[in-house]
């Protein structure tokens, strides 16, 4: 009868688990998060309920938290998930019909969008954006634009001003020493010590690789001749890799003599200056929105897809260029109408200026310009 | 449980020849047993059918279809080599610090320390074998990482003319050779907690005799502890390698990795290891074939794990034929 | 060397040739304390380690000029495998060290009541995680333990042959299986049923068992092997079916170690990460359903918060540091209630 006082022990502990009972932060949506501000004022409308499942990049991820935990402190019928689990992977799982929004670094490519099929290896038979209702088309929307940083840690170097081709150079490894001719001639009053540069790069596929080698081999070609891609170059084997964003913010912390591009939120106390034009410029999200203002939207797309052709080789000094765009990916018309309004809901929530100042906040996003909020409000409003 | 009891008390009665007639709870009984017993194998065949299932498409799949893992690589075993070797040089780096440093620690228990003691330092042992590897993971990258880089500049500057000591050294910590000694504290307990049990296996009277016969205690212990603990020793070693191998989240957490092939322990470029490299892309790269090269490497593992066990295992069995006879 | 060994029989005395009981300690005092003067306060590390090597070339010198080289051997063995014992206690000390200094701060009230759940900055807590780790501990335990226990029960009671030997085989085999493997063959099964990119509570369940079983099967094996024979015996002389005592004698007389084995598996299995990463991911949100969406366990809450801190973080740093001291304490006080069972309700075995 032993077997039956073990059966009596694991009842307790299920009966320990459920008197555990609920978070005190949960289900008291009047109380505002501690830390965090007040629940916005949309105007969303009163009475939203339901849940939503939204996956992709981790670049906004902070954002998205920030987005969600406000939203749904407004709106406490709603509750909403967001995995930042990749750009890829949110892609795919939206193609698939596993999420109703996807978050991703770069827009879907006109081929994605014209065959998700082949694309997204969609089994046959499966409806490709399966959230959406048949024959809906597809929204993408920049609503989250941050800065790419470039941080450093080196002693007694307040500011650092760098070309593009002298990064190119350090992230190639052909600069190996800080006191390098090509560092000390754009930096002629600091004094840069004879210390190892060890560059820092994601070792895993993102979205800030893409863009960062994108912004080097559109403005050094010469000094980068790799592939745009969300890998790292597999020629260059040197300097150090980090997984995450959260690693390459943790070793420029630990290491001395080390340079890492990552997401502006993540930055740490010393960034690089970018030449742009022939001034050099600290990342800003004033800097950052006006790139993205100044750029031109990708032709050849359907109305109500935003996708932004950044403009890398700007030489405006008030333009910052290094520059991340990520999209918020839904459909047109749901298939749940419901879910529809739902999505409309949150995606309004996040043009708006409160959520776009959250996202500034909260993950050093820069703000959308007016002129793009109108066409992205444009765009959300058909959707349903 | 009533209505089983009444079904042997009904079925008691009868049950009174010698021979004794099959009786239906032991029959139910003997059943469920075996079934279990069965179901184990089942797991295991399931676990090694789901492997090659998912991971054979995986290593036979063409880089664009893979792009986020195979990216870079001409095919699955372009890109599972620098992995396989990262895994394997980890873990015999973790043996060569963990293997002498488990039998100090077991002769220290075993022979060295007071008897009352003995039970006390065994149990301070086994507590490294409680943290959890996730823990061992953050206290690696946060603390000990750092800790270790003046070490690191020292063995480079003044001993990098060896080759395993040179290249630029890393001046975050995040190397190998750290990796490498994270595991070694993490397969510790495991050799130790061998060790010990064999060296205290020792017959006393092979101890006595050698003491009696003028030996040290280290004369002692070579020549009578030691012969006889060796299957013991060897056992032990390769049950840490094998976890050593197998070990994720400490690797994925400390070792800052780029994906090369290389023998230098201390430069920020290092390979990666196939557990720490799925645990980390996984994320990124859960989708379409990607995960089927994700769990390619992952049967990869299985087999080099199960090689390795199987050798220790063929090993002690080899060894403890003549070995424990005499 | 020729002038030595005609020398050494003729010292006759009992205490010639032999150092003096306080030399050691008076060698080790004096090296670590000329050593951490020398090198100074901040290098105070390299200084102990400096001494230590001083003091072991000082006393195998001194005893090979006193003693003879056997002893200085001897001497010198020792202190290796002394050092070896403080060398393993480093990262001991050191890791319960760090938990407790950057884990207690947040060891608060409101790290047990709260959820991560629209938490920006600092507070929150890790109830989501602790319930999940229970949730899917307890799913994990009830799956492995009906196995596991019948199957040693077979391989003690009823095997006998190729079976038998092919399971005990295979069951040293599923030791070995590394734990990200085990979440790898529970994210292919629950993803063919399910569809690509499943997460449950229960696949954690599933990958977590595959790790249990075994541990279970050995460690209930062992436990049932050492029942003497005689009380089985004695119970089919009074015309008891097998199973029932199996059952009613058996399992009773083994029940203590049973329980013991299993806690222990629990402890083996609590802290895993790898498998549930694959598994059960991460949510911020409390989740009761195993059988749906994502479940947050201690381990991953850990690793997600680490990994958002990016080491800078001082909010996400310290939630999880309180994470690790909470899970080193859970482990820690599952160990100590396998040991209390195992001394209290351990049955009085005959000769002992």
């Amino acid at each position: 009868m032993k077997i039956t006082r073990f059966a009596g022990a694991a009842l307790a502990l299920a009966t320990a688990v459920s008197l555990v009972g609920c978070a005190t932060n949960e289900q008291q949506p009047t109380t505002a998060a501690p830390g965090g501000e007040s629940p916005a004022t949309t105007d969303s409308p009163a009475g939203l309920t339901g849940s939503l499942a939204g996956s992709g990049a981790s670049s906004q991820g902070k954002a998205q938290d920030a987005w969600i935990a406000t939203f749904t402190n407004a709106n406490p019928g709603v509750s909403i998930a967001y995995d930042g689990g990749g750009s890829g992977a949110g892609r795919t799982a939206f193609a698939q019909g596993g999420v109703e929004y996807a978050g991703s670094d770069r827009a879907l490519k006109t081929a994605e969008l014209d065959d998700p099929a082949t694309a997204f290896q969609l089994g046959t038979g499966t409806q490709p954006w399966g959230k959406c209702a048949a024959d809906s088309g597809i929204v993408q929307l920049p609503l989250y634009i941050s800065p790419i940083a470039i941080g450093y840690n080196l002693d007694g170097v307040e500011n650092l001003n760098l070309d593009s081709s002298t990064i190119a150079k350090i992230f190639s490894g052909k600069i190996t020493k800080w006191n390098d001719p090509a560092i000390a001639a754009l930096n002629p009053d600091a004094t840069l010590p004879d210390l190892a540069v060890t560059p820092v790069h994601r070792s895993t596929n993102s979205g800030t690789t893409e863009n960062f080698t994108d912004y080097l081999s559109k403005t050094a070609a010469a000094d980068w001749p790799f592939e745009v891609s969300g890998d790292w170059p597999a020629e260059l084997t040197g300097g150090e890799g980090a997984a995450e964003t959260g690693d390459v913010a943790s070793i420029l912390d630990s290491g001395a003599g080390t340079i890492g591009y990552l997401d502006a939120s993540r930055a740490p106390g010393h960034t690089v200056a970018l030449k742009v034009g022939d001034q050099f410029v600290k990342y800003s999200p004033e800097g950052a929105a006006a790139v993205v203002a100044g750029s031109p939207l990708e032709e050849g797309r359907e109305p109500f897809d935003l996708a932004v052709t950044l403009d890398r080789t700007t030489t405006d000094p008030s333009h910052y260029p290094l520059v991340l765009i990520s999209y918020l990916i839904g459909c047109e018309t749901y298939a749940d109408a419901n879910q529809g309004a739902l999505v409309k809901s949150y995606f309004s929530y996040i043009a708006s200026t409160e959520g776009q100042a959250l996202a500034g906040e909260q993950a050093g996003a820069a703000p959308i310009s007016d002129d793009l909020r109108a066409k992205v409000t444009a765009a959300i409003d058909v959707i349903s | 449980m009533t209505s089983t009891t009444q079904a042997a008390e009904a079925s008691s009665p009868p049950a009174t020849s010698l021979q004794g007639k099959p009786r239906p709870g032991d029959r139910n009984f003997a059943a469920t047993a075996l079934g279990a017993g069965i179901f184990i194998l089942v797991i295991l065949a399931a676990v090694t059918a789901f492997l090659l299932i998912q991971g054979v498409p995986g290593m036979l799949a063409d880089p664009a279809d893979a792009p986020t893992t195979l990216g870079q690589s001409a095919n699955f075993w372009d890109y599972v080599w620098p992995l396989a070797f990262g895994t394997i040089w980890a873990s015999i780096l973790a043996l060569l610090f963990a293997v002498p440093l488990s039998i100090g620690i077991a002769l220290f228990i075993s022979h060295y320390a007071h008897r009352s003691l003995a039970s006390v330092l065994g149990y301070i042992i086994d507590l490294l074998a409680a943290v959890p590897s996730v823990v061992y993971g953050l206290w690696g990258s946060t603390v000990f990482a750092k800790a270790v880089v003046p070490i690191y500049a020292w063995l480079n500057a003044n001993l990098g003319w060896i080759p395993l000591f040179g290249g630029q050294v890393s001046v975050t910590g995040r190397t190998i050779l750290t990796a490498a000694m994270v595991l070694a504290v993490m397969v510790l307990p495991i050799i130790t907690a061998i060790c010990r049990e064999v060296f205290l296996q020792t017959p006393k009277l092979h101890e006595e005799a050698a003491l009696a016969l003028g030996a040290t205690r280290w004369e002692m212990i070579r020549m009578a502890v030691l012969p006889f603990a060796r299957p013991g020793i060897i056992s032990g070693a390769m049950l840490g390698l094998g976890r050593a191998l197998g070990e994720t989240m400490a690797v994925a957490m400390v070792l800052s990795a780029t994906g090369v092939v290389t023998i230098q322990l201390l430069t920020s470029t290092n390979p990666s290891t196939i557990p720490a490299n799925i645990a980390l892309k996984f994320g990124e790269a859960g989708y379409g074939l990607n995960v089927n090269v994700l769990i390619g490497t992952g049967l990869v593992l299985f087999v080099v794990t199960f090689g390795v066990n199987a050798l220790a295992r063929w090993i002690v069995s080899r060894r403890s034929e003549f070995s424990g006879a005499n | 060397m020729t002038v030595e060994t005609r020398t050494k029989p003729i010292s006759t005395s009992l205490t010639a040739g032999k150092l003096p009981r306080w030399t050691t300690p008076a060698l080790l005092a004096g090296a670590l304390v000329v050593c951490t003067v020398l090198l100074g306060p901040e290098n105070f590390a390299g200084g102990i380690a400096l001494g230590a090597v001083v003091y072991l070339i000082g006393i195998v010198t001194l005893s090979g000029i006193v003693e003879g080289r056997r002893k200085a051997t001897d001497r010198f063995v020792t202190s290796l495998v002394v050092a070896a014992f403080l060398i393993a206690t480093i990262p001991l000390v050191s890791v319960s060290w760090t938990a407790l200094s950057l884990g207690l701060p947040r060891l608060d009230v409101a790290f047990f009541t709260q959820s991560m759940a629209g938490i920006i900055g600092e507070g929150g807590g890790a109830l989501h995680a602790i319930v999940g780790t229970l949730l899917i501990t307890l799913a994990a335990t009830l799956i492995s333990v009906p196995i596991g226990l019948m199957t040693s029960i077979y391989l003690v009671e009823y095997g006998r042959g190729p079976l038998a030997r092919a399971i005990t085989f295979f069951v040293d085999v599923m030791t070995g299986i590394p734990s990200i493997v085990a979440g790898l063959f529970a994210y292919s099964l629950f993803s063919m049923v399910f569809g690509s990119g499943h997460r449950s509570g229960i696949s954690g369940a599933v990958a977590l068992s595959v790790l249990m079983i075994p541990v279970v099967v050995r460690s209930s094996e062992e436990m049932l092997r050492i029942v003497p024979n005689e009380l089985r015996e004695a119970s089919y002389a009074l015309g008891v079916p097998k199973w029932l005592t199996i059952v009613k004698v058996v399992l009773p007389t083994s029940i203590a170690g049973i329980m013991t084995g299993i806690v222990l598996a629990i402890a083996r299995v609590i802290g895993e990460t790898a498998p549930l990463l694959l598994t059960a991911g991460y949510i911020a949100n409390m989740n009761y359903n195993l059988f749906d969406g994502r479940m947050t366990t201690l381990p991953l809450f850990v690793f997600t918060t680490y990994k958002n801190s990016g080491g800078t973080d001082v909010a996400d740093l310290d939630r999880a540091w309180t994470g690790a001291l909470v899970l080193i304490l859970i482990v820690l006080a599952l160990n100590l209630i396998a040991r209390l069972i195992a001394r209290y309700f351990a049955p009085k075995k005959p000769g002992r």
